[in-house]
């Protein structure tokens, strides 16, 4: 005895369910399918451990802050500094531990302060001014892309800054960061573990806390997610924050590894970040996607990456790659979108 | 004119109203767009507020959610006086408007909707995680108790019906604690199946002691479901009738203008 028994879901196809509860699933598809094909193409190739080293070495950095960014567009807004930001982590932390003699613990929290400075700055100025998001961050961009130079070159005369191995603390700090399992060229570094713990808490709070709700909401419909009480701005602050930490936990891990940094480093992967999000699923518009489907998204790119020059094509064909994906990634995701959005009773 | 009807029909009733207002008016420049309204709202009645565009039914109720705040007058929760500067502040104190443009998030399941801005949580610390099966639980409860079957509680908000939308917000409501429910023309939008459903959903709220104020042009859904009418014409609250001194007939020539509509057909036939 219901009042309002209508036919509608009872009748919606499975899969409609099954996009609400699982936005990667695409992702997943085509990323198996990708190393099928490339396995195919390579002759076995990319079966090879060594390939499957390259192919995670290469997606980790990307998917670290793909991850953040995810969230962050699931919250309805964009990073498009998130890139530069991995190199004014590192030159940093590079000015401090090899200019100012700190030791390089310091440096590296120094380093990290600063950036969820910036990631504040981002945050707080997009919510303050209403303005979008894509423009607040491009001038970030901008404005980090000249000081990371101008100010390297300022410290230490050079956008190249080298022997960061030489200060304090690089052991241990190295040990935590960019410890080596396996001998090369079949060599893992302990930094997909960091991305798979990130990738487990951010689901972690996406789906299960509170805070993963208010994500959801602030993307999905702002006002009616204030109207009931939900921190919008302080979500969005927080993303924006988290994204600049992700950004830093790459730039100090780079420079820790290679024990040199360059400036100029991060620039234009912004845009990798967004691609490995919205090719992961989540809607450019917000209110949909996951953290899984993120990470997904630059594994896709890791294994193009790696396939693209081991099936014998010109590395070049990797951007036009790229291109392809993104369009094609986000016209399956608003298809997804207005089905699930549109699936009702007749 | 009926100006004169105005006093409260029902003062005779033991039970305080949950809600009164006394000489509420509302200014806009020098439109006077609710004239020294008095209304006391009790629990468990359909309060229907009728009336033609611009009679002030709108200033009214959103003077009473707090989207506007009054001129002059008074709002008296539990016969003790209030302001309410916010719709949150008005909620807080148990008076919730669900509107026609329902605020769910499209492409979030029910349960998540449901619970949106008050998470139910357990555990502590960074262990402290929102509680899914309670929530899912408790919204199924709820909706039961409505008697609304909104199936899988996974299912995206989108791909509710407009009458689904209606039940979820007003379980919602219901929820946490309304005690005066404000509805702006839920059926608007509806076929008569869906309408019949929100409006036997509305006597079933104001059966379980909700005060409910339905803004509704049909006066055949006003008819069904209200107890009393509150007619408004030109910012004045010029009619209060309970239900059992009307017939359909007659509510539908008071929300049609009453005495208006005479004056405008003498009008026409003596110019």
């Amino acid at each position: 005895m219901s009042l309002l028994q209508l036919p509608a879901y009872g009748n919606a196809r499975p899969w409609v369910r099954t996009a609400v509860l699982r936005p990667e699933l695409g992702s997943l598809v085509a990323a198996a399918l990708l190393f099928i094909f490339f396995s195919i193409a390579s002759s076995g190739a990319m079966l090879e451990v060594p390939t499957i080293a390259r192919v995670l070495d290469t997606a980790w950095p990307y998917g670290i802050i793909a991850v953040a960014v995810g969230l962050l567009m699931i919250s309805g807004e964009f990073d498009l500094s998130a890139g530069v930001m991995v190199g004014t982590a590192g030159a940093l932390l590079g000015v401090m531990a090899t200019e100012w003699g700190m030791n390089l613990w310091a440096a590296v929290f120094l380093s990290l302060l600063a950036c969820l400075a910036l990631g504040l700055w981002n945050g707080v100025l997009v919510v303050w001014t209403g303005l979008p998001s894509f423009v607040i961050t491009l001038g970030t961009f901008f404005g980090l892309r000249g000081a990371n130079v101008a100010l390297s070159k300022y410290f230490t005369g050079d956008a190249l800054i080298e022997n960061i191995d030489d200060a304090g603390g690089y052991d241990s700090l190295h040990t935590i960061v960019a410890t080596v399992f396996g001998t090369a060229p079949s060599d893992f570094r302990v930094s997909l573990i960091w991305w798979a713990a990130f990738i487990l808490i951010a689901t972690w709070i996406l789906w299960r806390t509170k805070i993963g709700n208010w994500i959801f909401a602030s993307g999905g419909d702002r006002d009616a997610a204030r109207a009931v009480g939900v921190p919008v701005n302080g979500t969005k602050i927080g993303l924006f924050m988290l994204t600049a930490g992700a950004a830093w936990f790459v730039g100090v891990s780079s420079a820790i590894r290679y024990t040199s940094v360059q400036a100029g480093q991060g620039v234009g992967q912004e845009f990798f970040y967004i691609i490995a999000a919205v090719v992961g699923g989540c809607r450019m518009a917000g209110g949909y996607g996951s953290a899984v489907g993120p990470a997904i998204g630059a594994l896709i790119w890791g294994i193009a990456f790696v396939g693209i020059p081991h099936a014998g094509w010109n590395s070049d064909w990797r951007w036009a790659f790229l291109g392809v994906l993104l369009l094609v990634a986000t016209l399956i995701n608003h298809i997804v979108g207005e089905r699930v959005r549109t699936a009702r009773s007749g | 004119m009926t100006n004169e009807t105005t006093q409260a029909p029902d003062a005779g009733d033991a039970e305080p109203p949950v809600l009164e207002v006394r000489g509420l008016s509302k200014r806009f420049g020098s439109v006077l767009a609710l004239d020294d309204v008095n209304v006391s709202l009790r629990a468990g009645e359909v309060s229907c507020v009728v009336g033609d565009n611009g009679a002030g039914k709108s200033v009214f109720i959103k003077m009473l959610c707090g989207l506007i705040s009054p001129s002059t007058g008074q709002i008296l929760l539990d016969g003790k006086e209030t302001e309410f500067s916010s719709p949150r502040q008005a909620r807080s104190q148990g008076i919730v408007a669900v509107y026609q443009d329902l605020a769910l998030a499209p492409l979030m399941s029910l349960w998540r909707n449901f619970f949106m801005g008050a998470e139910p949580v357990k555990g502590w610390g960074i262990f402290q995680r929102f509680d899914v099966a309670y929530a899912k639980q408790a919204m199924q409860t709820e909706l039961e108790k409505l008697g609304v079957d909104l199936g899988d509680p996974d299912r995206a908000a989108h791909t509710l019906s407009g009458g689904e939308r209606q039940g979820l917000a007003i379980a919602r409501a219901l929820y946490y604690g309304a005690r005066v429910l404000i509805l702006d023309e839920p059926t608007s939008a509806l076929g008569v199946r869906q309408s019949g459903a929100v409006l036997r959903l509305i006597r079933r709220a104001a059966q379980r002691g909700t005060a409910v104020v339905l803004v509704t042009p049909k006066p055949q859904h006003a008819f069904w479901v209200g107890d009393r009418f509150l007619v408004f014409q030109r910012g004045r609250l010029v009619e209060d009738r309970r239900s059992e001194t009307l017939t359909l007939e007659s509510l539908a020539y008071l929300m049609a203008g009453g005495a208006e509509v005479e004056e405008l057909e003498t009008a026409i036939a003596t110019a």
